[in-house]
């Protein structure tokens, strides 16, 4: 696809550092040399190679069929929406994406897999050579993508560890397994903890918006394995460790932050990283060993007979990257261009496709996008990160959050009161109206009204009076506060600072 | 080819193979790569390498219609071994959650 003209600094490669050399989760003469792999479950409503539902949640083994059960006889037959969705992703990440490619048999002996193989791509993945970019500084880098590649989900197994008996055993529950991935391989271009939350932070809101996956970490629907080593600044590459299960992107931070650490250590201890993967364990914080080199994976990939190769027509791809809709990039610098928000804002809403949807629908009806852009920087996210939640949930309708907006404006209520409305109808679900009616929130501009609080202020505190006639400009706002107190918050804070100032004079004249 | 090797590839495939065994593959797996370094006489510059069997065929996609599969007893029947709803196989002596 086209590049998305960015206007910024764009770097590719190479480690990068914070001012003084010294980056965050990396020790001082050190850098992290850091790759992903990332495998995104495509929202289609059958699964890669049968007719299966997807739907998430399902009793055990209720989703099965004798194809993703690897039952003799069987025939896999691709899913058209799979491989459409693929060809999106890769597309949205810059990826050359490949008219000829074919599916092999990855063979292996774990029981989450009925046929002993999982179907995926090995030489000839669909799609190569993309990128994408991350913020860095004022300008961002950018992070190459190797490889995106189509397969199949594998089983979910268990191991009742607590029951000495059958932790001999695994339990399985096939009903993930066939449901289509796409397994996205980054070049170790990233060099930080933080610019690997960067990479999935990003990589998580190209896949939303072009509707490839919902890519819920919780629901296992977007999963990340780490490749890290680390050198001497110049020196020659370390060997590399994998890590595995590693469930959240707060998790990706801690994992790598906690391996470089590790490896730098053994480094300087005069040891040898070995070559092996490790397991994260999120209650210990710690990485452990889970398989060293002499167990390393021999896979035997091979084409799979039972499917002849996947040949796209050219004019079907350009039709699907004709259908992409405008990507968070785009999306930030219009908002910057056009609506004048500030980068960092723009940026941070464009990251959630369901955060960019509810400003733009609130702008639409209260058209001024600066106002907007500060209720959902400040109170919308304020309220997601108390309760939790993800902008996908944001409770309060963009229609109704405009009204809000516009009674501000009129001055029909203060800021203090809108902030306490907007909980309101984050928690009841209705609209502003109705809420500041009821509550008898409106605000009060009526001047004889403020006029006697504000007496009544000046009566009561003659120290705070002195303290601001000898020039303490901040014994006002205990004053104001008094005001506000007596009317209930409602009053037009204006009316009330100009009205102050008007009794009591300029201050530093007592 | 050597019994070290066929003892690799039998171990890759989980195959325990007696001596007697192991010679007649070596014997028999050797003379198959003799046969390809046979071929490697020919000169392929020219030829277009061949990645698939089905080289000329395109694999024919379906649409997305979710249809549901085997009732759940049907699906498990055929196991050896079950708890409640799942299956149950010997453990592999790999770590939890592995998988490719």
């Amino acid at each position: 696809m086209s590049e998305v003209q960015t206007g910024r600094p764009v770097r590719a490669g190479g480690p990068a550092s914070a001012p003084g050399g010294v980056a965050a989760g990396v020790p001082a003469g050190w850098e992290a040399v850091i790759g992903l792999e990332v495998h995104v479950e495509l929202s289609t409503a059958s699964k890669m190679f049968c007719n299966c539902p997807t739907r998430f949640g399902a009793p055990p083994n209720s989703q099965v069929c004798p194809v993703c059960l690897g039952l003799p006889g069987v025939l896999p037959v691709p899913n058209r929406q799979a491989v459409e969705l693929a060809v999106r992703a890769a597309l949205a990440l810059n990826c050359k994406v490949a008219t000829y490619s074919k599916f092999d048999r990855k063979n292996y002996f774990y029981p989450d897999m009925p046929k002993n193989y999982q179907i995926s791509q090995y030489d000839l993945p669909l799609a190569t050579d993309g990128y994408l970019e991350v913020p860095e500084g004022e300008g961002s880098r950018r992070i190459r993508i190797r490889r995106l590649h189509l397969e199949e989900d594998t089983g979910k197994s268990m191991h009742a560890a607590d029951d000495i008996v059958t932790a001999r055993y695994s339990l399985l529950d096939f009903n993930r397994a066939g449901i289509p991935l796409v397994e996205i391989v980054s070049e170790p271009d990233i060099a930080t903890p933080e610019q690997a939350r960067l990479y999935l932070e990003k990589l998580k809101a190209i896949m939303q918006y072009c509707g490839v996956s919902d890519c819920r970490m919780e629901e296992g629907s977007l999963r990340c394995d780490i490749n890290v080593s680390v050198r001497r600044p110049g020196g020659r590459a370390g060997t590399r460790t994998e890590v595995k299960n590693v469930n959240s992107f707060r998790a990706v931070e801690r994992a790598l932050t906690y391996e470089i650490a590790r490896q730098v250590e053994v480094l300087e201890a005069g040891g040898e990283v070995e070559q092996e993967t490790r397991h994260w364990d999120e209650g210990a914080g710690c990485t452990r060993t889970l398989r060293t080199k002499e167990y390393a994976h021999d896979y035997r990939y091979f084409p799979d007979p039972d499917l002849p190769p996947l040949v796209l027509d050219p004019a079907w791809i350009e039709e699907i990257r004709r259908s992409l809709p405008e990507l968070p990039d785009a999306r930030r610098e219009r908002y910057v261009r056009e609506m004048g928000l500030p980068p960092y804002d723009a940026g941070v809403i464009t990251a959630s496709r369901a955060l960019a949807e509810f400003f733009e629908e609130t702008v639409r009806a209260y058209p001024q996008p600066k106002t907007v852009s500060n209720w959902v920087m400040g109170e919308v996210r304020r309220y997601l990160n108390e309760h939790g939640l993800e902008p996908e949930q944001i409770p309060v309708r963009p229609a109704d959050l405009a009204d809000l907006l516009a009674m501000v404006e009129r001055g029909t209520v203060n800021m203090r009161a809108a902030r306490q409305v907007f909980t309101e109808m984050c928690e009841s679900g209705r609209p502003p109206a109705e809420i500041v009616r009821e509550r008898g929130l409106e605000q009060v501009s009526d001047e004889s009204l403020i006029e006697r609080a504000v007496d009544e202020a000046i009566a009561g505190n003659p120290a705070v009076v002195a303290d601001y006639r000898k020039g303490k400009e901040k014994a006002l706002g205990f004053l104001v506060g008094q005001v506000m107190k007596a009317t209930r918050g409602r009053a037009n804070p204006q009316v009330v600072n100009r009205l102050l100032r008007e009794r009591l004079g300029p201050p530093g004249t007592g | 080819m050597s019994i070290a090797e066929v003892e690799h590839v039998a171990w890759l495939a989980r195959l325990a193979l007696t001596e007697e065994e192991k010679r007649v593959m070596a014997e028999q797996l050797g003379r198959i790569l003799d046969y390809m370094e046979k071929l490697r006489e020919l000169d392929t510059e020219e030829v277009p390498p061949t990645f698939h069997t089905l080289e000329g065929m395109r694999v024919p996609l379906r649409g997305d219609d979710p249809r549901p599969g085997l009732e759940r007893e049907e699906a498990l029947a055929a196991a050896p071994d079950r708890a409640d709803d799942l299956f149950r196989v010997p453990r592999t002596g790999e770590a939890e959650g592995e998988g490719a």
